[in-house]
C-alpha cells in the first residue's frame, strides 16, 4: 500500500503558523513579482478566487472581504517543507519527496494504515502547525485520488481507497482532468471521445489507450485499476530541464536591461545545475510582453540553442542565452517577463569532453566554479557575479507583501509580547 | 593529543561559521609526564545546538517583547528555544495563542481549568483565564531562555 501525505494549502497554511490572527481568515499567495494568485487557503476559495488567476481581476473580491495577501516566501515555505518531510521520514520506512508540499509513503506491511495515517497527520499538525491529508491506496494514481477524496470530503483529512465496488464508485465521481498524468490535452481528447471520468477511462480498450495516450496513459489506466505500475523512489532522477523566469516590476524597455536579466537567470541556472551534479545539452530563451496590456502588441519570444557539448559552465550558458536573446528581442516592445531553460540534463560525469577539450582546462574551470559557488553560498548571493548581471539590478522583481522569513534569519524571527 | 596544554593554561577555540567546532573541557591541569587516566574521557564534541534542539523538525526560535515575566527569567529581547511537539504541563512556560494573539505566559492546569499567569516583576499583570469563549491554542512550549548579559 502506498501513502500520499499533502500539506492543505500549503504556503497558505505557512503563513498562517506565525499569525494567529489568520485562523479562519481568506489568505492568498502571490506569485513571484506579486502577479498571479499561486495559493488560496479554503476561506479564499470559498469566495471564489481561481488559481492561476491574475490579482487585478480579482481586486475587488480582496478588497470587499479583507482577505489577506502574501507574496512569496520561499525561503519560509522552503524551511516548513523540509520540517515536514524530515517527520514523514522519521515516520515511515520510506518515502519519496514528490514537490514541496507532498511526499509518498511506503505503506508496505503495515496493519492499522488509518491508526498510522492519524498518527502522522496529528505529529505533523503539533510539531509544525501544517495541516496534511493523507490518500491510501494500492498504487501511486490511487493514493493521488484518495488523497483528492480525502481533502474533499473527508472529516480527518484521511482517506483510506480499498474495496473494488467503493474504488469504482469513487473513480465514477472523478473527471478526467483530475487523474494525477493526464494533462489538458489528453483530458481534451479524451472528452472529445465522451470519455468524462476515470470510471470511463479503465473501461477503455488498451491498445487504443496505448495508441492515443502512449505507454504513459497505459500505466495510468493499469494504476487505475489497481496493478501498480510506478515504483516509489528514494533516488530522484536528474530533473528534466531547469527554468529560470522572473516578471518584471513594471515592464522593461531596451536591450542592456534584458540583457542584465537574462544574464543573472543564466547564473542562476548553472548554479542549480552543478548543485545537482548534472549538466545541460541545450538553453532557450523566453521573452515576453506582457499579456493584460491592451495598449500594446502581445508578443512571445522562444527560441532553442543546442550546445556543443553538454554543460554547466556559467560563462557557456551566458553566452549561448545571449546569442538566443539577440536572434528574439524586438525593439520598441516593452517586456513583462524573461526567462532562460536549460533542458536535456544529464550527470556530469556522463559528459564527453570533445576532441578540442583538454582535460586541464576542464579540471582548472570546475575549481574555479566550485570556488566561486562556495563563496557565494557562504556570503550570499552573487557576493562574486558576472558582470554582465548589472550592478543596479533596475530589473527588480516586485515582492510588496513578503512576510518575514521567520525560520532562516536572526533578524526576521517572530517577535511575541510578553 | 598532539598539542597537550601547559599546566593552568586556558586554550581558546575560534567558533567558525555556525556550527560549533570541538570545544576541549581540561578539568584541572593536567601535569607533564602522568597521563591523566580520565584522559580518554576529555575529548568532548560540545554542540550547544543539539543541546537545546531536542526536536529539530519542531523548534522554533522567537524573541520576548516586554517585561510581563521577568521573575520567570525572561527579559525583554530574550531569545526563546520554542518546541511545538511538546504537551504543556502545569507550570510550563509557554508561546499561546489567546483570541488570535501570541503571548508568552506560565501555563496553569488545575482541574481542567486553564490559567496563563504574567510574572512580571511589579505583579501588576491579571491572570487570563481561559474561558469557552477565548480563543486559545497553546503554541509551543519555551523550553530555554537565551539571555545575552552585555
Amino acid at each position: 500500500m502506498i501513502a500520499l501525505a499533502d500539506c492543505n494549502n500549503f504556503y497558505a497554511s505557512c503563513e498562517r503558523v506565525f499569525n494567529p490572527g489568520l485562523k479562519n481568515k481568506p489568505i492568498v499567495v502571490l506569485s513571484n513579482n506579486d502577479g498571479c494568485i499561486i495559493a488560496r487557503s479554503n476561506e479564499a476559495k470559498s469566495l471564489g478566487i481561481k488559481m492561476g488567476e491574475p490579482v487585478f481581476k480579482v481586486r475587488h473580491i480582496i478588497k470587499k472581504n479583507n482577505v489577506y495577501v502574501f507574496s512569496t516566501n520561499f525561503a519560509l515555505y522552503g524551511d516548513m517543507s523540509s520540517r515536514v518531510m524530515s517527520l514523514l521520514d522519521d515516520m515511515s520506512p520510506e518515502i519519496e519527496i514528490y514537490s514541496i508540499d507532498e511526499a509518498f509513503m511506503n505503506f508496505k506491511g503495515i496493519k492499522d494504515q488509518l491508526g498510522i495515517a492519524s498518527h502522522i497527520r496529528r505529529t505533523i499538525k503539533k510539531s509544525t502547525g501544517i495541516p496534511i491529508s493523507i490518500g491510501i491506496a494500492k498504487t501511486k494514481t490511487l493514493a493521488k485520488v484518495a488523497n483528492y477524496i480525502a481533502k474533499r470530503h473527508m472529516k480527518r483529512d484521511i482517506c483510506l481507497l480499498i474495496g473494488q465496488n467503493n474504488i469504482l464508485k469513487t473513480l465514477k465521481c472523478l473527471p478526467v482532468s483530475k487523474i494525477w498524468g493526464i494533462g489538458s490535452k489528453y483530458s481534451r481528447i479524451l472528452n472529445s471521445y465522451n470519455i468524462k471520468t476515470a470510471y470511463d477511462f479503465i473501461q477503455l480498450n488498451e491498445e487504443w489507450v496505448l495508441k492515443k495516450m502512449t505507454i504513459m496513459g497505459l500505466r495510468i489506466q493499469n494504476e487505475l485499476k489497481g496493478k501498480p505500475c510506478f515504483s516509489i523512489e528514494t533516488n530522484p532522477s536528474y530533473k528534466k530541464n531547469i527554468c529560470t523566469s522572473r516578471s518584471f516590476d513594471g515592464t522593461v524597455e531596451g536591450l542592456q536591461l534584458i540583457q542584465e536579466a537574462i544574464t543573472t537567470h543564466a547564473v542562476r541556472c548553472a548554479e542549480k545545475l552543478r548543485a545537482e551534479k548534472s549538466c545541460a545539452r541545450y538553453v532557450s530563451v523566453v521573452l515576453k510582453t506582457n499579456p493584460f496590456d491592451t495598449l500594446g502588441e502581445y508578443y512571445s519570444g522562444y527560441r532553442s540553442m543546442a550546445l556543443s557539448i553538454p554543460t554547466n559552465d556559467t560563462l557557456e550558458i551566458i553566452r549561448s542565452a545571449n546569442i538566443i536573446l539577440k536572434s528574439i528581442y524586438r525593439k520598441g516592445l516593452t517586456y513583462k517577463k524573461a526567462g532562460v531553460i536549460v533542458g536535456d540534463i544529464i550527470p556530469e560525469d556522463q559528459v564527453q569532453l570533445n576532441l578540442f577539450d583538454t582535460e586541464k582546462d576542464h579540471i582548472s574551470r570546475k575549481n574555479l566554479y566550485g570556488a566561486l559557488d562556495r563563496v557565494n553560498q557562504k556570503m550570499g548571493r552573487d557576493k562574486i557575479q558576472i558582470l554582465g548581471q548589472g550592478i543596479k539590478k533596475r530589473w527588480g522583481v516586485k515582492r510588496q507583501r513578503v512576510s518575514p522569513c521567520y525560520t532562516t534569519q536572526w533578524d526576521q524571527l517572530l517577535k511575541v509580547h510578553c | 593529543m598532539a598539542n597537550q596544554p601547559k599546566k593552568e593554561e586556558i586554550i581558546f577555540y575560534s567558533i567558525q561559521g555556525e556550527s560549533l567546532k570541538k570545544l576541549h573541557i581540561y578539568e584541572g591541569g593536567v601535569s607533564a609526564g602522568f597521563p591523566s587516566p580520565a584522559d580518554d574521557y576529555l575529548d568532548v564534541d560540545l554542540n550547544l545546538h543539539k543541546y537545546l534542539v531536542k526536536h529539530p523538525a519542531a523548534t522554533f526560535f522567537i524573541i520576548a517583547k516586554g517585561h510581563s515575566m521577568e521573575r520567570a527569567g525572561i527579559s525583554d529581547n530574550d531569545l526563546l528555544v520554542i518546541d511545538k511537539s511538546l504537551e504543556p504541563k502545569n507550570n510550563d512556560i509557554v508561546v499561546a495563542a489567546v483570541n488570535g494573539e501570541f503571548t508568552v505566559k506560565r501555563y496553569l492546569i488545575n482541574d481542567g481549568r486553564i490559567c496563563l499567569r504574567a510574572e512580571g516583576e511589579l505583579g501588576d499583570y491579571p491572570d487570563i483565564e481561559i474561558t469557552k469563549s477565548i480563543e486559545f491554542e497553546v503554541w509551543g512550549i519555551v523550553t530555554h531562555t537565551i539571555h545575552n548579559h552585555r
